[in-house]
């Protein structure tokens, strides 16, 4: 749960604002990006998921490092991950 | 992997441990991490044994599955229980030890306990069971509070009616304090919460140095990051200086994430004690629902037993959680208490300092003690 996820954004939601298709790890997921509605994100700019939503705007460089850290934790990133695909809102279509 | 490679380089520890070591000198300096993602990285990596004798670490409060007390477990149970009610919790929660059980269990017997990811989930499988009510059992800090109120925001605006929230969300800066006024710990510093002081920014702690005298300085996740920390806490103290630094300054902002802070305040409001799991009543530190979500209130909503019940005897979690003995210090330890069995909440979760050294400190410890041995009986 504490475990931030870092994906990077690929297309915001047209018809909702907050919501965002983010890649984790190489799979296209669905998050809400309404935390970070300040930061005018974009295509392509990385940010650590925490529960679904984007907590935080990260760069590339952070981005690669929480990643491999989370590799580092073993079990307890595979549960985080697989916590991630089995959610329901992160399996909903963005448009 | 080349970001990756500058912060686990060899080198640069090596450099930054000489220079802690020579910071440090014949003193001897104990630094307290916050969070529990710290305490990770500090066993997994090993850092208690680069680190020289003079400086140690003591590990805070800052897992919120860890301070949970018994008490609030038994009160999400006896609502899982209530006919008809759907409850949801992070997988995190699930075997967290209430004082009968804990809620997979519960589901075993019956109830309908369900695990998400995210309180999003929760609130999708409110609206596709209408005749169902959905409970979500929240927790965390400022880390996870956002996204609980933003969740609370939607259900509001959709209408929802069949959608309640337990909350047991806590802030950050109240347990500094209970520590700092603990009289059984001495600090000479802290290093500051990642995850959390992006939302809540590096103010907040200012109380730390104005008060008490002592340096905070907010720390990555790397090991290059918390040695980085740790020479910059003792660079504050050779220079005189007492204040909040950030040395995450790559995540965290000053100001944190306004817009978060704005949704908490919405949302939720202070309760004017909250109880901590080891650490006791600490007043205006847990968040409840502002009235105005109060048909989104599990607390209101169901008949909550709300018994304070004692951690187990043998169980030492409050004087690993305030850092006043080590985890392996505990009377159960590694033997009735386990990750497969924990007795306690610090052997729950992953970022829990005892099933953190469980995991991956333990080994070293026994080298140790055997080599200890060893060279007793060469002598």
């Amino acid at each position: 749960m504490c475990l931030g996820i870092p994906g990077q954004l690929r297309q915001i939601s047209e018809s909702n604002e907050h919501l965002a298709r983010v890649d984790v790890s190489g799979v296209t997921r669905i998050i809400n990006i309404g935390l970070l509605e300040d930061e005018d994100l974009k295509p392509g700019d990385w940010v650590l998921i925490h529960v679904g939503f984007a907590m935080s705007k990260i760069d590339e460089e952070e981005a690669a490092l929480a990643l491999a850290s989370l590799q580092l934790m073993g079990q307890a990133y595979d549960d985080e991950l697989e916590a991630f695909w089995s959610s329901a809102i992160a399996s909903e279509r963005s448009t | 992997m080349r970001f990756v490679d500058e912060y686990r380089d060899p080198t640069a520890a090596r450099a930054l441990v000489a220079q802690i070591t020579e910071l440090a000198g014949d003193e001897h300096f104990k630094f307290m991490e916050v969070c529990g993602g710290h305490t990770h990285t500090i066993y997994r990596h090993g850092i208690e044994h680069v680190l020289p004798d003079s400086v140690e670490l003591v590990h805070g409060p800052g897992c919120p599955v860890c301070v949970i007390p018994m008490g609030r477990v038994d009160d999400a149970i006896a609502v899982a229980e209530v006919p008809g009610v759907i409850f949801t919790s992070f997988g995190d929660m699930m075997r967290v030890p209430g004082s009968n059980g804990n809620l997979l269990q519960a589901k075993a017997e019956g109830a309908d306990v369900r695990f998400v990811y995210s309180p999003l989930d929760a609130l999708k499988i409110a609206l596709e069971n209408p005749d169902r009510a959905v409970v979500f059992f929240a927790v965390g800090f400022e880390t996870t509070a956002p996204s609980t109120a933003l969740t609370l925001l939607q259900a509001k605006a959709k209408g929802v009616k069949n959608f309640t929230v337990f909350s047991n969300h806590v802030t950050i800066v109240p347990p500094l304090r209970a520590i700092l006024e603990s009289p059984d710990l001495r600090l000479n510093g802290f290093l500051g919460p990642g995850h959390v002081s992006t939302v809540v920014g590096q103010r907040p702690y200012r109380f730390v140095p104005a008060e008490y005298g002592l340096p905070l300085v907010t720390a990555g996740f790397e090991p290059l990051d918390i040695l980085h920390a740790i020479s910059m806490l003792l660079q504050q103290i050779s220079e005189g200086r007492c204040e909040v630094e950030n040395q995450y300054s790559r995540v965290v902002r000053e100001e944190g994430n306004p817009r978060a802070l704005a949704i908490l305040a919405e949302v939720f409001e202070l309760r004017p004690h909250f109880e901590w799991r080891g650490l006791g009543f600490i007043s205006q530190s847990g968040l409840a629902l502002r009235p105005e979500f109060a048909a989104f209130d599990a607390e209101r909503r169901y008949e909550i037993p709300g018994v304070r019940v004692a951690d187990p005897k043998a169980c030492q979690c409050g004087e690993v959680l305030k850092g006043v003995i080590k985890p392996w210090e505990c009377k159960v330890f590694g033997t009735a208490c386990t990750p497969e069995t924990p007795i306690g909440t610090c052997m729950v979760s992953s970022e829990g300092a005892c099933a953190a050294y469980y995991n991956f400190g333990r080994m070293h410890r026994e080298a140790a003690v055997t080599l200890g041995r060893r060279s007793t009986v060469r002598t």
